[in-house]
């Protein structure tokens, strides 16, 4: 393996903090290990909770029996679903069951029954977590096992069956369309349930103070959502429950769903205690939202010319145990990144006895675009085309419509297939058997929710900016330097706090991709409030009209006297007795974020005695529009793939016949290590958005879409065989080339 | 489980004494004990290295060590790295590269890499990826990481005399 050379992104435009490599504002705490994350917290009087989880995949719990367990000594407090109200009150109701409380209360503690084996179904808070974790096996629990539905293949679309929604999306005649077509491909494929895989367990410390106030310190994608989901399952008020966000050890989407906070509360409210509960790593494997597995068919059909004719995508999408799989994330996106008259989408949520799905970075989109890029591919190689030809052949541009039928605002998918088809790494030469190249590329949508932030000007002349939008990967320096833009100012000058619930408006999770782009758009507006009122200051300090008042570059000038003029830094100095500290709060509505593109590039080798894949080259492309940081979009570029390439060679959940989850360690469950991986490339093309001020596009989600598919498509290359099922283990690649062989 | 061990050990230059039950892993009394919050645990099974210490010049995974093994031992956590006069070189090196994202894995990599340099300044790449395996990274996929790593035994190696 050598270094290739770092590729640096073209140009920041006219920008003097936005577009560089700003130091990041947490980083010395997390070089020293300062920094505190969920589990590094204690207090006096704190006691550890833990959870009992069931071993059944399916089964009705006839009673529990707590009784042994809190005679033990240490032992301070046991819950079951029965200290909930919510399991009470309210009946179970799927409409909207991603953040319908009941059904989250049902996931945090089982009810009456338990939907898959991992399934949390009593705590015990005692004063030391071995205690504790002995006393939940000493919880004697009476089940009566059910069938269980393991398969969620989406086959038995009658009623009754244990398809929860089906969504369809239809344009033109695929009938006419597959008439129209020289050569059609049909291809069905499948993904298992993978994990986000984040390196921090899920971890929460609650307080229930004697007058009813909850205090919950936790690690989160979102306090508000915490708070909201907290205080529904627990029938008190949102505001008797105060969130403090901790560092989050990465979440990807995983993070966004809740477990143990309710719990800890439950438990410190009986004990009196704060209570501290961490979970193991094979609770984070068995009792967390992973990402969905999937099954999909594909048929399209292209002229000879290469235009797709017709497209027919028929998805169905595991949601484990309860409804609201990642499957119109599927649905709405595989297709996006071409423009096809015709075609007919039809996507399924399918209910099975295992993990509640969660979010995992582009929910549902690697998927579908591993299904859809795949038989692309093939359609090009039966044309006898250039992939990356057949793409631009029939790429999307701006007026055309996205499958949903909305349509594509500013966008340039021509510029970034162009950039991947001249790139030096598409042309070079690549030797020697068993080698590949293989290329896709992804289209993500981005919706957005608005922002509110406040600022304070300090009287040395830098700026406290306040949010409550968690911090996962650098998002306070990259809406910090735009503050900083706007202001004039060094972007370590402005200095943003992640606060807890009660310190700021509601603020939306940190998802979607959204925190740069839509906290950006607060602390523009911010700035541009603290702008105006420092503006006015001086006028009112010179004595003249605020529209005579001038900044630029950190200075305030008088146009009508050139004398007058005063820095930033010296203006705040005088605040205090010329009328007090500049304070604003703002909201900032969201303009939608948009689109965003990535493509990739990766050559592989396979060796054919072992069949395991080595990833020789891997060049990541990516449309960020003004990339902020282009250090921390490289960093998601690379970070993503890592994730995309772990999916496609060697991650998967394994079910033992029972219905549990055989692999929960790192060492049976194979996310990637440095030595699985070689420098990721990065190609960062500037497309500006039309929707934000310094033209920002998301960056977090879609470089993950492209891997699946690229890798897969280079694997092919390589052997000749079309690998339809992810992960591409060796064990897999071994059959497949056996079973090719067979055939020859 | 009654009955709690004395255990003496040196930790970051300094003398500790600390009491554990024998069934508390090193990992734990540091973390639980004397409050050293910056050792990290991602697995508590030895698989994410996100525990890593230095124990008499060689890494170890907390999770794995008891805490009674630690006795007339030297430790070095990630709260000894940085010196009064700034950051060691592999931080600094972290920090100017983009080497961390979440930031949870961060001092097990650092612990690892230092000793790796301490023996090691000219590690190569592949030296390094090999080197690191033991620690799992979700954010950045190892790139600047490695880098980081590069660069700083480049800064060690110039300032060794």
């Amino acid at each position: 393996m050598t270094a290739t050379a770092r590729q640096e992104s073209k140009g920041s435009g006219p920008f003097k903090v936005v577009g560089t490599r700003t130091t990041r504002h947490d980083g010395v705490d997390k070089v020293t290990g300062r920094a505190r994350f969920g589990a590094d917290i204690s207090m006096s009087g704190l006691l550890h909770g833990k959870v009992l989880r069931s071993p059944h995949a399916h089964a009705r719990i006839r009673s529990i029996d707590t009784s042994m367990a809190e005679a033990l000594p240490g032992v301070k407090g046991v819950a079951t679903a029965q200290d909930f109200p919510i399991i009470r009150g309210q009946a179970l109701d799927f409409s909207g069951a991603v953040s319908n409380a009941r059904v989250t209360a049902e996931v945090i503690l089982a009810h009456e029954r338990v939907m898959y084996a991992g399934h949390a179904v009593a705590a015990v808070a005692a004063t030391s977590p071995h205690i504790a974790e002995e006393a939940t096996r000493l919880i004697r629990v009476d089940y009566e096992a059910s069938r269980v539905e393991r398969l969620g293949s989406g086959e038995d679309t009658s009623p009754g069956s244990n398809i929860a929604s089906h969504i369809q999306l239809k344009r033109g005649d695929v009938e006419q369309g597959f008439g129209e077509a020289e050569v059609i491909v049909e291809r069905e494929l499948s993904t298992q349930t993978i994990h986000q895989g984040y390196i921090e367990p899920f971890a929460s410390t609650a307080h229930w103070a004697p007058d009813g106030h909850v205090t919950i310190w936790t690690t989160t994608q979102g306090i508000f959502g915490v708070r909201a989901s907290t205080s529904a399952i627990l029938g008190i008020p949102e505001s008797m429950v105060k969130v403090i966000p901790m560092e989050v050890g990465g979440g990807f989407g995983g993070k966004a769903s809740i477990y143990l906070d309710p719990v800890a509360a439950v438990l410190s409210k009986k004990t009196g205690h704060p209570v501290k509960m961490v979970m193991t790593r094979k609770e984070v494997f068995e009792g967390t939202g992973p990402g969905c597995a999937a099954i999909m068919r594909v048929k399209m059909g292209a002229d000879s010319s290469g235009r797709i004719t017709a497209a027919q995508f028929w998805l169905a999408y595991q949601a484990g145990a309860f409804p609201g799989s990642s499957v119109s994330g599927g649905a709405t996106t595989g297709t996006g990144p071409y423009n096809i008259d015709n075609f007919l989408i039809d996507g399924y949520d399918v209910v099975c006895n295992k993990q509640k799905t969660s979010g995992y970075r582009a929910p549902g989109q690697c998927q579908a675009n591993f299904a859809i890029e795949t038989v692309i591919d093939e359609l090009a190689e039966r044309l006898g085309m250039d992939p990356l030809e057949l793409r631009l052949k029939n790429v999307v541009k701006e007026g055309d419509r996205m499958p949903t039928g909305v349509p594509f605002p500013y966008i340039d998918l021509r510029k970034l297939e162009e950039t991947m088809k001249t790139h030096p790494h598409y042309s070079a030469p690549l030797e020697g058997p068993n080698r590949g190249r293989g290329v896709a590329v992804a289209f993500r949508g981005h919706g957005g929710q608005g922002a509110p932030a406040t600022m304070n000007v300090n009287a040395d002349g830098t700026i406290s900016l306040i949010t409550g939008a968690i911090d996962l990967s650098g998002t306070r320096t990259t809406v910090a330097m735009q503050a900083a833009e706007v202001l004039g100012l060094a972007a370590k000058d402005v200095i943003l706090t992640v606060v807890d619930t009660d310190s700021v408006a509601q603020t939306g999770t940190t998802a979607g991709s959204r925190v740069t782009f839509e906290m950006g758009l607060a602390a523009i507006a911010a700035a541009q409030e603290v702008k105006r009122q420092m503006s006015a200051r001086a006028a009112m300090l010179w004595e003249v009209q605020p529209e005579e008042v001038e900044f630029q570059d950190g200075v305030f000038t008088c146009n009508r006297s050139p004398a007058k003029r005063m820095t930033f830094k010296e203006l705040a100095g005088r605040l205090a007795r010329s009328g007090g500290p500049i304070t604003c709060s703002v909201y900032a509505p969201s303009t939608g974020i948009g689109p965003s593109f990535a493509g990739n590039i990766v050559d592989v080798e396979i060796d054919p005695e072992t069949g395991k894949v080595d990833i020789l080259r891997y060049t990541a492309f990516l449309d960020a529009g003004q990339a902020v940081h282009p250090g921390f979009v490289e960093g998601q570029m690379q970070g993503a793939t890592a994730q995309g390439i772990g999916w496609a060679l060697s991650e998967e959940y394994l079910y033992t016949e029972e219905g549990a989850v055989a692999n929960t360690s790192f060492l049976d469950y194979r996310t990637p290590t440095s030595m699985d991986l070689p420098m990721i490339d990065t190609v960062i093309i500037q497309v500006p958005n039309p929707h934000h001020p310094f033209g920002v596009r998301a960056v977090g989600e879609v470089p993950i879409v492209p891997t699946l598919a690229a890798v897969a498509n280079a694997v092919y290359h390589a052997t000749g065989v079309r690998m339809t099922r992810l992960p591409m283990s060796p064990g897999a690649i071994l059959e497949a080339l056996e079973a090719k062989k067979a055939q020859e | 489980m009654t009955g709690r061990t004395h255990v003496h050990t040196s930790i970051n230059d300094t003398d500790v004494d600390f009491l554990c039950e024998s069934r508390q892993s090193l990992l734990e009394v540091l973390r639980d004990v004397l409050w050293l919050f910056g050792t990290k645990e991602g697995c508590n099974d030895g698989n994410c290295g996100a525990c890593t210490v230095i124990m008499d010049g060689r890494i170890v995974d907390s999770c794995l060590v008891l805490a009674v093994e630690a006795e007339g031992k030297t430790i070095t956590t990630i709260e000894g790295i940085a010196q009064a006069e700034g950051l060691h070189p592999l931080q600094q090196a972290f920090l100017e590269g983009d080497a961390l994202q979440c930031g949870i894995c961060t001092p097990g990599f650092v612990l690892a890499a230092k000793a790796l340099l301490d023996r090691e300044p000219d590690a190569d790449e592949t030296r390094i990826r090999h080197w690191l395996a033991g620690n799992l990274c979700r954010c950045t996929g190892y790139d600047k990481i490695v880098r980081a790593v590069l660069k700083a035994g480049k800064e060690m190696r110039e300032e060794a005399p």
